[in-house]
């Protein structure tokens, strides 16, 4: 049995996985749950929950990088989510995505600090383009109008605004 | 007496304002209004739609604005009174009159988590039915339904189910596949937030034709509503004693979970999703064994998708025979087609198969939302091909769109106006197999990468007509020697917008 000597246990990892009975096979939920609670997955949480589904590093450090909802660093403090797949790039998506960069002074999939814009393929709201989502709240038909109403709803700072 | 007043929840009509309209509609009508959040009626572009119950039936009004709610109390809305946003009696609004609606036939009408709605709406209908046949004969209904799977593939569920139910393993799974990544697509999403009971169904009728004691509903991340509805929905299910063991002393035992994805689309694909399930990379695996005989935990397994699921109910309770009078030749019954992109009239529409593409876009659709002319439309998701408007009078079946050179997939269509540049489809094609490749296999992983780029250069206008032979070569290549339809497929998109709008790619300006 290996054990953590000098290593740093994630709490929060720990106890996820102990919620979830420390099986393997509820590794994605228990990344849903980890990242809900800590915002990503540290390295000290790959290496607790390797330990804790008896699984090694690699192991765990792979399945996270495989799924694009799992964040390996510490986020910006709101992700705009913006749909650019088919449907909504015949709404506009193009231009949303320009304005929402003028707007938050970032580039879209970029590292960000205060509002990160990331790109999605889909939100299942296709006849409603271009969408949007954040948080869990979904928005249609977003426009560079909505989506500053959006951005003041949600809290997420515009390029140039006061903090 | 209070009014009944519907506001829908699900998704699309909560993105455009529901819940504030619900808010402001409470608020002002007080103790005379009862609100009911309902499915969507699938009248996309008219959401929020506000119906009021009148004795000759319910009144529609959309799209209704937080705004708009001051003025619908001062027309008597509650009494079904004209309003400049009024639309007459719900089901007798032609987009709605003219659908054929079996597997959505209760979306939009019932409170999705009311048991009781559910079963006044002959909900549990086919379970009740099922629960006294034998395994053998619930496949046979189903065989005789002609039902296939609407996930894509289109393989006849029937008989899916029963080289599962032929297995002699004691412990077997039921898979329902709600990861739907196809852009243009959420009938699935629509489904399962409108009347989740009836997934529930379906996947319990499942269980009992193969003898799985436990399912899974994989389901994507990006639907945070329907993943609460579903799961609020199971939990109402069990206390009242449909799932769990010995269902109403049936000797069927069914456990069901929710699992939720993690934004990769591969995990559509099945074997992804079972590796995905297991708490793995999604990587998809080799065909045989198919999953059937050897699928999750490498037990025998059935993954089906939501709409197909969804279907079984109605089978059980009229009959496979009922089903399949619906649609032609080998594309039996009817199919949720979900319209998007830049449409008018974007929503869903269950039609019997052999509707055609024209009815779809132009009837049901009312062309394109910006005013402008359609030029082309994508049926069949992502790796489905592009059909320009003089093939617009295909009819829409399994067989004859495939000789159209179109695909069904999961019966989204994506429309698009005459600004499209098709030259940035085919490489957005390319880029989206780059981006969700599972890496597996060379022809999909590096193919994705070279196709991009080749692409790029002929929108600069780089050695063209050598790039295009290039292009080609490759899309040939990654159908012909890619593992699975991620790879195999993405020339469908390329190569038809190439052969359809090869101005696109000669002509470019820059
Ligand atoms: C890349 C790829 C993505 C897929 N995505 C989905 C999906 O999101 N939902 C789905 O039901 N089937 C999807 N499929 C099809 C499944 O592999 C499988 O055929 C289907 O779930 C079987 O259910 P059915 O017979 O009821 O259609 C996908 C296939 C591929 C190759
Ligand atoms: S075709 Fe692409 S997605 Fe499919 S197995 Fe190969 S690499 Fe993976
Ligand atoms: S394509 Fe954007 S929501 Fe579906």
């Amino acid at each position: 049995m290996v054990t953590l000597l000098n290593t740093v246990e994630d709490k929060v990892a720990r106890e996820v996985c102990r919620q979830y009975g420390d099986r393997p096979e509820e590794l994605l939920e228990i990344f849903h749950t980890v990242q809900a609670q800590s915002g990503y997955i540290s390295d000290e949480a790959i290496r607790t929950i390797a330990h804790a589904l008896n699984r090694s590093r690699a192991e765990i450090h792979g399945v996270a990088s495989f799924y694009h909802d799992y964040k390996r660093e510490p986020g910006a403090k709101k992700t705009l989510k913006i749909c650019r797949a088919e449907a909504c790039q015949a709404n506009g998506s193009d231009q949303l995505i320009e304005e929402a960069e003028q707007m938050f002074g970032t580039k879209l999939d970029a590292k960000a600090k205060d509002v990160k814009l990331e790109a999605t393929y889909c939100l299942g709201n296709c006849a409603l383009g271009p969408a949007v989502m954040v948080d869990e709240a979904l928005y249609g038909r977003v426009d560079a109008k909505r989506l500053e109403m959006i951005a003041k709803k949600h809290g997420a700072k515009q390029k140039g605004a006061a903090s | 007496m209070s009014v009944k007043v519907y506001v829908p929840c699900d998704a699309a009509a909560l993105s455009m304002g529901a819940d504030e309209v619900a808010g402001a509609i409470a608020k002002q009508g007080g103790s005379d209004v009862q609100i009911i959040r309902n499915g969507s009626r699938g009248m996309l572009w008219l959401e929020p739609l506000v119906e009021v119950e009148t004795p000759k039936g319910r009144v529609a009004y959309g799209p209704v604005g937080e705004d708009d709610v001051a003025s619908l109390f001062a027309a008597d809305f509650l009494s079904g009174e004209d309003h400049p946003l009024g639309h007459g009696v719900t089901e007798e609004i032609p987009y709605f009159a003219k659908q054929e609606r079996l597997t959505f036939a209760r979306v939009g009408i019932t409170d999705p988590l009311s048991l009781s709605d559910y079963e006044a709406h002959d909900g549990l209908a086919g379970l009740k039915k099922a629960l006294k046949m034998k395994p053998s004969e619930i496949v046979a209904q189903v065989k005789e339904s002609g039902l296939r799977g609407r996930g894509g593939a289109g393989f006849p569920t029937g008989i899916k189910w029963e080289t599962a139910l032929a297995q002699t393993e004691p412990q077997k799974y039921l898979c329902c596949n709600a990861d739907e990544g196809d852009s243009g697509t959420f009938a699935d999403r629509m489904l399962m937030e409108g009347d989740p009971f009836c997934l529930i169904e379906g996947m319990i009728i499942g269980a009992r034709a193969i003898g799985a004691d436990t399912g899974y509903i994989y389901l994507r991340s990006e639907y945070p509503h329907a993943i609460k509805t579903m799961r609020r929905a199971i939990h109402i299910m069990e206390d009242a004693g449909w799932l769990g063991d010995d269902i109403q002393g049936s000797g069927t035992n069914f456990h069901l979970s929710v699992r939720v994805g993690a934004g990769a689309y591969i995990c559509g694909e099945e074997s992804s999703m079972l590796e995905s399930l297991e708490g793995k990379r999604g990587q998809v695996k080799v065909k045989p064994p198919i999953p059937a005989i050897k699928g999750l935990f490498n037990k025998p397994t059935i993954v089906n998708n939501v709409l197909s699921l969804a279907s079984v109910p109605i089978i059980l309770d009229k009959g496979g025979a009922f089903y399949k009078d619906y649609g032609q030749g080998r594309s039996l019954g009817t199919q949720p087609f979900q319209l998007a992109g830049d449409i008018k009239q974007g929503g869903l529409v269950e039609k019997a198969f052999g509707v055609t593409l024209r009815e779809l876009v132009e009837d049901f659709g009312g062309g394109t939302y910006s005013g402008k002319p359609v030029r082309a439309v994508q049926a069949g998701g992502p790796l489905g091909a592009y059909l320009a408007p003089d093939q617009f009078d295909v009819e829409m079946d399994y067989e004859k769109l495939a000789e159209a050179g179109g695909m069904m997939g999961h019966g989204g269509l994506v429309v698009f106006n005459d600004t499209v540049d098709m030259a940035k489809m085919a490489r957005y094609a390319m880029e989206f197999c780059e981006i969700e490749s599972c890496g597996k296999c060379t022809p999909c992983r590096v193919g994705s990468v070279r196709g991009k780029e080749t692409i790029e250069k002929i929108m600069d206008g780089e050695n063209v007509k050598d790039n295009l032979a290039l292009i080609d070569e490759l899309c040939d290549l990654m159908t012909d020697s890619s593992l699975c339809a991620m790879g195999g497929l993405t020339a469908m998109p390329v190569q038809s917008a190439i052969k359809l709008f090869p101005e696109d790619f000669t002509e470019r300006s820059k």
